[in-house]
């Protein structure tokens, strides 16, 4: 049996990316604050983030936080809660000027004011023409903020628990009363009491085989919110970056394209000159992503098995590309051998971002229906559905997101803990975790987590992707169930205490498992496309019956019930969406 | 020990591509099984397209799922996998499989403590990454918007804001490996980021920790690091720089 030990604190964070050190800024100038991660926080996957974080600054063309919520709005399908959308683009000003203050390396015009450029979907006057809003820092603006946040944490002595794997979320008597936690060097098991908990974990793109996710993107918060059968929304909708390295699913910022670089097909056409006559190249990511299928699946793609499509970077400056975009232009040579200056990029789309997640509300608070929520538990960034991304995430708004509602969630949490009592933690809530430990480190099964999770990433891969049809969903849902049956029997091979990262991989398949299944059951159920979900048997937006958040609930025997939230609209109504 | 496994063909390779065998040599802790270091070799078919990390993560998939490693963006952008690869630093997600040769040697980085396979405790290091004060120092009143900084003032320290924070250049160094006390070169680079930021006020504290016995003298100038570094950040030079800064106490 492992070691128990017990912490307290008034406020615990789970996750060290963007929202959950701009969440312990706050959270520890004010109250008795730890931060869990299963990581060391400069691993956090925040850090790959590249093109920039939007902010109406206006600091080079006119500009208004209006316009930001409008596109934000609009790029989401109108499935963004508008509310939500108007606080954020409102405190992305100050978002970004916090960022300079606590020391971010800002690129910077030749007034040496924060620089600014242009980014797909974001546009002046409500779809005039593409807008110069993306705050940056060359091409790794994730890598300056997370940084930047850590810096900062270590300048006000933030206390961190490194390669700690939270399991389990302490409920008492309806409210958040701590976590449960594996000491990754040890195996010792933690129990964190706390009178508020921060999610901050980020998302569980590694559900999909080509992704721009880290591998340790599995979905933990969502998974552990869920088992607790508290609700996940819009889980279906997943947005697939257009400009992943072809065949690698490795991230090129839309910043290429935001810089002036453009697609084009094996002819060498400007397709998106046809999908997007007004913004083109910069249209948002879902109608980018889909039209490269579209010229795939049409026999227009380049490459010996014509299944990519071509970044053109070569009518650019390399003292642009230098500047601006070192490290994706790096990553091409890298990793494909091919030279930006000269040759054309190979891309595909590459699953990138859950907009959906666990339901808060804008004061980052987490929702246990439609309407409540469950005092002391909070949530920020990917795990988070605000929903201020909707059905499609506009490039740079992620960025934004961990931002403000990281912020949010930090000052929430901690005046929620300066007043609130301690929930009573029962004793034994550490069993659970315990028993799994236990039964994982005992079992005697021969399947593989490689094997099933690669089985569930080809799945969802080919059936649940870019195009999806309820025959293609139905397939991955069976898969789903077929693989979960394997799961009981997942073998773990290392059977030892210190750094057991193979009984860690087999946890995290678990989370994995559980998330595909819900984010196709509410795709099949959804039948229309909006945003970043798309459907071939059901091609158009039906606003009539799905102009709502999809609510998924896990019952007693482990099936799942939909239900439905309505989307907050505050000022603009649905339009059909055109760029 | 050898071990093979087969590789089931739907897990990687959808289309006929060709593989080609490869040895990977470990050098494998386990010190709850065995007190003492030793060597493994594991053969896996290498895609084309692979880099180090997919060697690593085929064995842990389908032949030991005991092997022990760090790894996460898998892409150099995080710097979990920093190891030594065929005797120089590396990390594992950047180096392509059809650059090196049929035998691929892998160990832990030096100078960390060993703790299971390629994991070392990376705490000491971070720890002298905390210890020159690695954030923006001012004084006086925030501007009301942001810092005004000319581009060229930003370009001064471009290179040094590129750190990952991966221990490859620091676990490089001679000096690092036989001197416990030394910064070593990422604690340095990270200084050099402020001391060069026209925006921070910190220089003078900056320096003065840095001129300690412990210090930037310690430097051979053996650009271990600057060949090492991921990232490319040229190591050396900023610790030149540095050193000069404290000559001349003038940035």
């Amino acid at each position: 049996m492992p070691a128990v030990k017990r912490h307290s604190y008034d406020v615990i964070i789970v996750g060290a990316g963007g929202a959950g050190m701009r969440a312990a800024l706050e959270s520890s100038a004010r109250v008795r604050t730890a931060v869990l991660t299963k990581l060391y926080p400069t691993r956090s996957h925040t850090g790959a983030a590249q093109g920039g974080m939007c902010a109406a600054l206006a600091n080079v063309e006119e500009d208004n936080w209006e316009w930001h919520t409008f596109d934000t709005v609009k790029g989401g399908d109108y499935l963004v809660d508008q509310d939500a959308a108007e606080v954020m683009c409102k405190e992305a000003i100050d978002a970004v000027l916090d960022l300079e203050k606590m020391g971010l390396p800002f690129n910077r015009t030749p007034e040496g004011r924060i620089d600014q450029r242009r980014f797909g979907g974001h546009t002046r006057n409500h779809g005039e023409a593409a807008v110069r809003r993306s705050c940056f820092a060359a091409d790794r603006t994730g890598h300056m903020i997370l940084q930047t946040l850590y810096q900062n944490c270590v300048k006000q002595g933030v206390e961190f628990f490194n390669e700690f794997y939270v399991l389990d979320l302490v409920l008492s008597e309806g409210r958040a009363a701590g976590a449960v936690a594996y000491e990754l060097a040890s195996g010792d098991i933690h129990v964190f009491e706390a009178k508020a908990v921060v999610l901050a974990t980020g998302g569980f793109g590694k559900v999909f085989k080509t992704t721009s996710n880290a591998h340790t993107l599995t979905g933990d918060g969502m998974g552990i919110v869920w088992r607790k059968g508290l609700p996940l929304e819009d889980m279906e909708f997943f947005q697939f970056h257009p400009t992943g390295l072809a065949g690698l699913g490795i991230l090129l910022s839309e910043a290429a394209r935001g810089e002036g670089g453009i697609l084009r097909n094996a002819v060498g056409e400007r397709f998106m000159e046809r999908y997007a006559p007004t913004i083109k190249d910069l249209a948002p990511r879902d109608i980018v992503a889909r039209s490269m299928a579209n010229e795939v699946r049409e026999g227009r793609g380049a490459g010996p098995n014509k299944d990519y499509v071509l970044l053109d970077l070569t009518h650019l400056p390399r003292e642009q590309i230098d500047a601006k975009l070192p490290d994706i232009t790096e990553f091409a040579r890298t990793y494909l051998g091919v030279e930006p200056y000269t040759e054309p990029v190979p891309v595909y789309p590459t699953a990138h971002y859950a907009m959906g997640g666990v339901p808060t509300n804008i004061r980052a608070e987490v929702l246990r229906n439609n309407t409540d929520v469950v005092p002391g538990l909070y949530a920020a960034g990917e795990v988070a559905c605000v929903s201020v991304h909707g059905s499609n995430r506009l490039g740079t708004n992620s960025l934004l997101d961990i931002n403000v509602f990281g912020r949010r969630g930090g000052i929430a949490a901690a005046e929620y803990a300066g007043v609130a009592t301690k929930a009573p933690v029962p004793p034994g809530v550490e069993s659970q975790v315990v028993a799994t430990v236990q039964r994982l480190l005992e079992s005697t099964g021969g399947d593989r987590v490689a094997e099933i999770r690669s089985a569930l990433q080809n799945t969802m891969d080919m059936n649940a992707q870019v195009y999806r049809t309820e025959e293609s969903l139905k397939q991955a849902e069976e898969d789903i169930l077929a693989l979960k049956a394997r799961y009981v029997n997942v073998a773990v091979t290392d059977k030892g205490k210190r750094f057991n990262s193979d009984l860690l991989e087999a946890i995290e398949l678990g989370f994995l498992l559980d998330l595909a299944e819900v984010l196709v059951i509410g795709a099949r159920a959804r039948n229309e496309s909006r945003g970043g979900h798309f459907r071939e048997d059901h091609p158009n937006r039906d606003d009539t019956n799905f102009m709502r958040h999809t609510m998924a609930y896990r019952n007693e025997d482990g099936s799942i019930t939909l239900d439905y939230k309505p989307v907050v609209q505050t000022r603009y109504q649905p339009m059909e969406r055109k760029y | 020990m050898t071990a093979v496994a087969e590789r089931p063909a739907e897990t990687r390779a959808e289309a006929p591509i060709e593989t080609r065998p490869v040895r990977v040599k470990i050098r494998r802790y386990v010190p709850e099984l065995n007190p003492e270091p030793y060597w493994q070799t594991f053969e896996v078919h290498a895609l084309p397209t692979d880099r180090v990390l997919n060697l690593l993560l085929d064995i842990k998939g389908y032949q030991d799922g005991s092997l022990t490693f760090r790894r996460s963006c898998a892409h150099g952008v995080c710097g979990s996998d920093a190891m030594r690869i065929n005797g120089v630093n590396r990390l594992a997600c950047k180096v392509l499989v059809k650059d090196m040769p049929d035998e691929i040697t892998i160990e832990p980085i030096k100078g960390l403590p060993l703790e299971k396979d390629l994991v070392v405790d990376m705490e000491p290091f971070f720890e002298a990454y905390r210890s020159i004060k690695p954030f923006l120092i001012t004084y006086g009143q925030p501007p009301t918007r942001e810092h005004i900084q000319s581009q060229a003032d930003r370009e001064r320290f471009d290179d040094t804001t590129k750190c990952i924070l991966c221990a490859a250049c620091t676990t490089s160094c001679p000096v690092y490996w036989t001197d416990g006390q030394y910064f070593g070169p990422a604690a340095i680079v990270n200084a050099h980021r402020f001391i060069f930021d026209s925006r921070d006020e910190g220089t003078e504290e900056r320096l003065e920790i840095l001129n300690d016995r412990e210090g930037v003298w310690r430097c051979r100038t053996t650009f271990n690091c600057t060949e090492a570094c991921p990232r490319g950040i040229e190591v050396t030079q900023a610790i030149a720089e540095v050193k000069k800064a404290l000559l001349y106490r003038r940035v």
